[in-house]
């Protein structure tokens, strides 16, 4: 039986004018904010590190931690609120700051209260209109209201927030990437070290990048203590999580569920989420347990619970929150070009074994999928992979054939990793379903369908 | 802990080989100077690293076990452990190269850069045999004109970011940038924005592909086919170590070398592509006469014969002070040497000027302690710019200027009439009209603008404009050094070899080795016979000739009809003179008129010295034979002296250089490496010049600002082909506000005079120009602003008036 589910980021969802002022009034809103600069921004910034609220953006960095790494008489320090969710499959920034903004600028306000942060920079995705549309109107409601700008709610604590639209590209999620893009530049990631955006970021000064989910958690916690936020969740990893299953499963959609607790099987088969696979004579092939970065799982993996630290010893990640179920009607050779596609056409173009290494997969992958694949195909393409991503490349284990998990994360030639992320597919399809990729390419036909039918809209 | 001082290098163990290594350094530079070359594409050690194209990854442990990073990234720590040859580092390195080479157009047979290609070698070298690559390469449209010179293929472009980081950080012109994303990324300009950079030879030269091709040189030779010797730029006085590069006899590429002290490997295009005149038809390559108003080709003994017969008569009537010699900046150091010997020595005249009067006096330049670039740039200083703008006349130097303000907390105080390029990092820019320089430095000094942080003060001094009398600059000059005692000049005069001529005594009043006439000296006693009194300087002599008071004018390689403020007056002095002796490559406004065409050989035919801005002097050395019987002008020199019966004792470059290091205390056993060596002291001792007093400026007129462009119509400029489609179309250019007043509309063809002449050109609005100036570039064909100057006036105040409309 799944843990019961309890609403923290989501709670106001049921509302429809849950994105207006007054319905986010009528329900406590900025009442944390209120809380918070009651208290000194040290105790509020002890209260979030008690509560070992973790980063929503992919990584799990405790975000109590995470504030404490500007150096210290640094000034001016920035907060940047990555909104470019853009990870394949990942859909679950998009609805906090389409139907609670405001609950957005408030987490946003008590970390710049709590961390010390001068200005704030809120960077959402090109492709959300509604999102920013919200997003804006409720920054122009509360600067209206005095809850952002000079002396908030009576306060000697100012400080601005600053709304920037993406122009539409998958790595400015990456936090140095996104940095370029707000400065202006070309999004192409910083590398690490020297650029750790907390000692050098935005405009070279001390820069703190939350994800929106992270920062939407605040109100709630400073509304109602790090002890109650514990509760939920597990020890390692509390209070609850967002997660967007899509795929062929009955019921897609975004839902909050216990952090750490649940499990995938919870998750894609109880009542309260997916109920099962979208068809009672297909059974479950594989799922991306963490957006299109993530070496596949397989129906061995359904039981791990959904923390970062099981799934990345079992070979792959949690990442943005985004489950992708495939059913076995899934071809996996088209699956993997699926995704590998998609880097191939968002690498920036910087490392060369990404820039050049991504679309050569992909013409591979073409041109099995096309009939001319080559038997040293399939170790070319794991060769190009190991180009990319040096070393065992992480992936599930498999039981059955005697195949152990490799952890993740894995090595990689480029700066960051979105390169290796096109080598996750391959990897995985190559490992479990070799047999695939050799009946395409000896027999040029398979038997596997390929189909996608329309499915009822997503629910929360 | 111990108290020991910290250690000021740091161990590291590259190849199992222990070598101490600069803290800060990076791997890749650590391994390099131990003799362990890690292959690299876009890492270029005077550029900030980007760590981009993944070649330079070797496995590094740090403590924490060995991993495979950028070596140009990563700076050496302690105890760091580094392995370029392991199987790990093997594999990422062929990895990286055969992706690279996947796009890349095996077309090496047909590509310039096959034979000198680092992706080419290091294939070779560290690459794969085959490719496994069977699909379509990308194809684009090509080549793409980035700009007049630059042809851009983007197949072949391995988008290492050099070229874009070069124009970015380094030139500050960022006009090619990447666009597109993934493996169809590629370089290019914004739309309608060619790549017009003073800079962009540097780029060519730094791709490490065949992506880059510069017009001048693009299939006219393989690399396999060229010869080449390290020799000095002399488009200007920065002095910028190149390479020579020739293919049967003809000089086909100049390369830049990385001159720690002057142009850290970079060129600007007027000095990388002036190479065409060189090899010019127009070349003069016999001498001539002038016979019944033509001038005729004859024979070297007839041309020498007449022209030394002039010189003899005229001494013989009129006394040495009739002789006049202009010009000289175009010389070598010896050849400087031997034409002041015969000038001073054997003819007995002071009447020697190399600058035409668009300089500073010589002995104020000769007198101040004089700065080097590196200590003009030291982290932290200040610079105040006095000068011409440098990006337009000492291109290599801006480079230098702005590194050292952009990346090394250097500031830069400008004072003067007109913006430069290095105005948008100014930390103070002054405008004040022409003329009232030594007021705003007054004022300046009053006020106490140099802070006590100002770190070591440089003062970049030249000659902003010719339509400002040098007298203004000078006063403030001689303030400033007398104001900051301990500030340091960098003299920004312009012609190539304009220091060696002021050091080899080619200017009134002084010998060579920093000495002045008149004073005891080794050189004095050596040479015998010096004169006595400080002959005249360039307007002097122009006056005087003009006067009919120099029988024989030598011009040095010198065109005063266009260089010299005053064209009036320089016409006139060319009439004036009984004998005009032209020792020249080309047939100029001003050697068409001499009577005597001595052909002379000139860069990369001669061999020898130049010194540049800093005194530093360089060596220039020969790669090709001058055409036709030119000669170099030393042999010129010795055998006119000969002729003249003296001797001037050499007879060979070498015999010159060693009499230079025995008798010039600033040069005494000076040893030139091809990095250089620095001549330094002086005698001459510093004299304020006093401020000239400058009318105030009529309302109803402007005052002009005639200062120069990269492209202008100097004579190397005009004959090479590729550089002279880039000089502009001559313009006056005025504040947008003044248009009111004067009633006219921009574009329209306006008269501006001046009380000397006046000249017909377009006016356009420039919103940079001074309030109350009208800016005209000088020496511009098509505009002959000097016809608007008179040396009577220190400034030039002109009307503006609208043409009659014509049909």
């Amino acid at each position: 039986m799944a843990p019961p589910i309890v609403h923290i980021v989501c709670e106001r969802f049921r509302y429809p004018d849950s994105h207006t002022l007054d319905r986010y009034l009528a329900t406590g809103g900025y009442e944390g904010l209120r809380r918070a600069l009651a208290r000194t921004p040290e105790d509020v910034h002890e209260e979030v590190r008690n509560a070992n609220l973790l980063g929503r953006g992919g990584a799990g960095f405790p975000a109590g931690v995470k504030w404490g790494f500007a150096p210290a008489g640094v000034w001016p320090r920035y907060l940047v609120v990555n909104g470019d969710e853009s990870e394949i499959g990942t859909y679950k920034d998009r609805p906090l700051m389409e139907r609670d903004p405001h609950q957005l600028i408030e987490g946003c306000l008590i970390a710049c209260y709590a961390a010390g942060l001068s200005q704030c920079f809120l960077y959402i995705r090109g492709e959300m209109a509604l999102a920013q549309e919200r997003v804006a109107q409720a920054l122009n409601d509360a600067y209206a209201a005095g809850y952002i700008g000079r002396n908030i709610l009576g306060s000697n604590f100012s400080v601005d927030i600053c709304l920037h639209w993406g122009a539409g590209a998958y790595i400015v999620g990456e936090e140095t990437a996104l940095i370029e893009s707000l400065e202006g530049n070309r999004g192409m990631p910083r590398l690490k070290p020297p650029y750790f955006p907390a000692a050098i970021g935005l405009y070279g000064k001390p820069t703190i990048v939350n994800n929106i989910e992270t920062l939407s958690n605040l109100p709630w916690l400073l509304r109602h203590g790090a002890d109650a936020y514990k509760q939920y969740g597990s020890e390692t990893s509390p209070g609850t999580r967002l997660f967007a299953i899509s795929g062929h499963v009955k019921r897609p959609g975004v839902y909050e569920v216990q952090h750490g607790v649940t499990t995938f099987r919870d998750l894609f088969f109880d009542e309260q989420f997916c109920q099962g696979m979208r068809s009672g004579e297909h059974a479950l092939k594989m799922f991306i347990p963490g957006g299109g970065s993530a070496p596949w799982f397989f129906p061995e993996q359904l039981d791990l619970p959904l923390e970062a630290r099981p799934v990345g010893a079992a070979g792959s990640m949690l990442g943005s929150g985004a489950i992708v179920v495939m059913d076995d009607t899934t071809d996996a050779v088209q699956a993997t070009l699926r995704v590998v596609r998609f880097f191939a056409r968002e690498s920036c173009g910087k490392c060369t074994p990404c820039r050049e290494g991504t679309g050569w997969l992909e013409t591979v992958l073409r041109r099995i999928l096309d009939g001319h694949g080559r038997s040293s195909d399939i170790d070319l393409l794991l060769d190009i992979g190991d180009n990319i991503s040096p070393g065992p490349y992480p992936s599930a284990g498999w039981e059955e054939a005697g195949v152990a998990p490799v952890p993740f994360p894995p090595r990689q030639t480029t700066i960051c990793p979105l390169g290796p992320s096109a080598v996750a597919p391959v990897v995985s399809a190559i490992r479990r379903f070799r047999h695939e990729f050799e009946a395409r390419i000896t027999r040029r036909t398979v038997n596997i369908p390929f189909t996608v039918e329309p499915q009822e809209p997503a629910h929360v | 802990m111990s108290d020991a001082p910290p250690k000021s290098t740091v161990t590291v163990t590259i190849d199992g080989k222990e070598l101490e290594a600069k803290p800060g350094e990076l791997v890749i530079d650590a391994a390099e100077r131990d003799g362990v070359y890690i292959p690299r594409f876009c890492y270029h050690h005077r550029m900030k690293p980007v760590g981009m194209c993944r070649m330079c990854l070797v496995e590094i442990d740090t403590g924490r076990g060995p991993a495979l990073q950028p070596s140009c990234m990563i700076p050496v720590s302690d105890g760091m452990k580094v392995d370029t040859t392991s199987e790990r580092t093997k594999k990422a390195q062929d990895g990286v190269l055969e992706f690279l080479l996947i796009n890349h157009p095996l077309d090496c047979p047909v590509c310039d850069k096959g034979g000198e290609c680092p992706l080419q070698d290091q294939t070779m070298a560290y690459g794969p045999g085959e490719s496994r690559f069977i699909e379509e390469k990308r194809h684009y449209e090509k080549p793409v004109a980035i700009s007049e010179l630059v042809y851009l293929d983007r197949e072949r472009c391995i988008l290492c970011d050099r070229c874009t980081r070069f124009a970015k950080e380094v030139a500050g012109d960022p006009l090619i940038h990447f666009i597109n994303r993934g493996a169809n990324t590629e370089v290019n300009t914004f739309p309608d924005e060619p790549f017009r950079s003073y800079f962009s030879g540097n780029t060519v030269q730094i791709c490490p592909v065949g992506a880059l091709t510069a017009a001048p040189y693009r299939f006219r030779a393989r690399p396999w086919d060229l010869e080449e010797v390290e020799s000095t730029c002399q488009g200007c006085a920065v002095g910028c170590s190149v390479t020579v590069q020739s293919s049967r006899n003809r000089v086909l590429r100049s390369l830049g070398v990385d001159n720690d002290a002057v142009n850290w490997s970079w060129l600007c295009d007027r000095g990388r592509f002036n190479f065409e005149a060189v090899n010019h038809p127009d070349r003069l390559g016999e001498p001539m006469v002038r016979k019944g108003g033509q001038l005729q080709q004859v024979r070297w003994s007839e041309a020498l014969a007449a022209a030394a017969r002039a010189i003899r008569t005229a001494v013989a009537d009129q006394g040495p002070q009739s002789v006049a010699v202009l010009g000289g900046a175009r010389l070598s150091n010896e050849s400087q040497y031997a034409w002041a010997k015969l000038a001073k020595a054997v003819i007995g005249t002071d009447n020697t000027d190399a600058q035409l009067g668009d300089g500073l006096p010589a002995d104020l330049v000769q007198s101040l302690p004089r700065a080097t670039i590196a200590q003009a740039c030291a982290p932290k200083g200040t610079i105040v710019l006095l000068g011409p703008d440098p990006k337009e006349q000492l291109p290599v130097l801006y480079l230098r200027l702005r590194h050292a303000i952009v990346e090394d907390g250097a500031k830069l105080v400008e004072i003067g009439a007109a913006p430069t390029g290095l105005t948008k990092h100014a930390s103070q820019s002054v405008r004040c009209l022409p003329g009232d320089l030594a007021e705003a430095v007054r004022s300046l000094l009053d006020r106490g603008f140099m802070k006590a942080d100002a770190g070591p003060v440089t003062v970049v001094v030249g000659r902003p404009a010719l339509s400002e009398d040098a007298t203004a600059i000078a006063a403030a000059t001689s303030m400033l050094h007398e104001a900051l005692p301990e500030a340091r000049f960098l003299p920004a005069l312009v012609r190539g070899n304009v220091f060696g001529a002021l050091d080899m005594g080619l200017a009134p009043g002084l010998l060579p080795g920093r000495q002045v006439v008149g004073e005891r000296s080794e050189l004095a006693e050596a040479w015998q016979s010096v004169p006595k009194d400080r002959g005249l300087d360039a307007t002097g002599i122009l006056q005087a000739a003009a006067a009919g008071q120099i029988e024989v004018l030598v011009l040095l390689g010198a065109d005063p009809v266009n260089d010299f403020p005053d064209r009036s007056l320089a016409e006139r002095a060319l009439e004036g003179a009984s004998t005009v002796i032209a020792v020249d490559q080309f047939l100029t406004d001003s050697s068409s008129r001499a009577h005597v065409v001595l052909a002379a050989a000139g860069w990369a035919e001669v061999d020898g010295t130049t010194t540049n801005l800093e005194g530093r002097v360089l060596p220039l050395r020969q790669k090709v034979t001058p055409p036709g019987a030119a000669r170099a002008d030393w042999m010129i020199a010795t055998e006119l002296a000969l002729r003249l019966d003296g001797d001037l004792g050499v007879d060979s470059i070498d015999s010159i250089w060693q009499e230079i290091r025995r008798l010039c205390p600033s040069h005494r056993d000076l040893d030139v490496t091809d990095d250089g060596g620095l001549a330094f002291g002086t005698s001459v001792p510093f004299a304020a010049v006093k401020a000239p007093t400058v009318r105030a400026l009529d309302p109803s007129a402007l005052r002009l600002v005639a200062g120069r462009r990269m492209y202008d119509g100097a004579v190397l400029t005009t004959h090479s082909p590729s550089l002279a489609a880039l000089i502009e179309s001559p313009t006056v250019r005025l504040h947008p506000e003044d248009f009111a007043g004067l009633g006219i509309e921009p574009g329209r063809q306006v008269r501006v005079s001046s009380p000397a002449g006046s000249i017909e050109l377009a006016a356009v609005a420039d919103p940079t120009v001074g309030r109350g100036t009208a800016a005209i570039v000088a020496n511009v064909p098509g505009a002959e602003v000097n016809r608007l100057i008179s040396v009577d006036s220190a400034v030039t105040d002109v009307r503006i008036d609208t043409m009659a409309a014509r049909d």
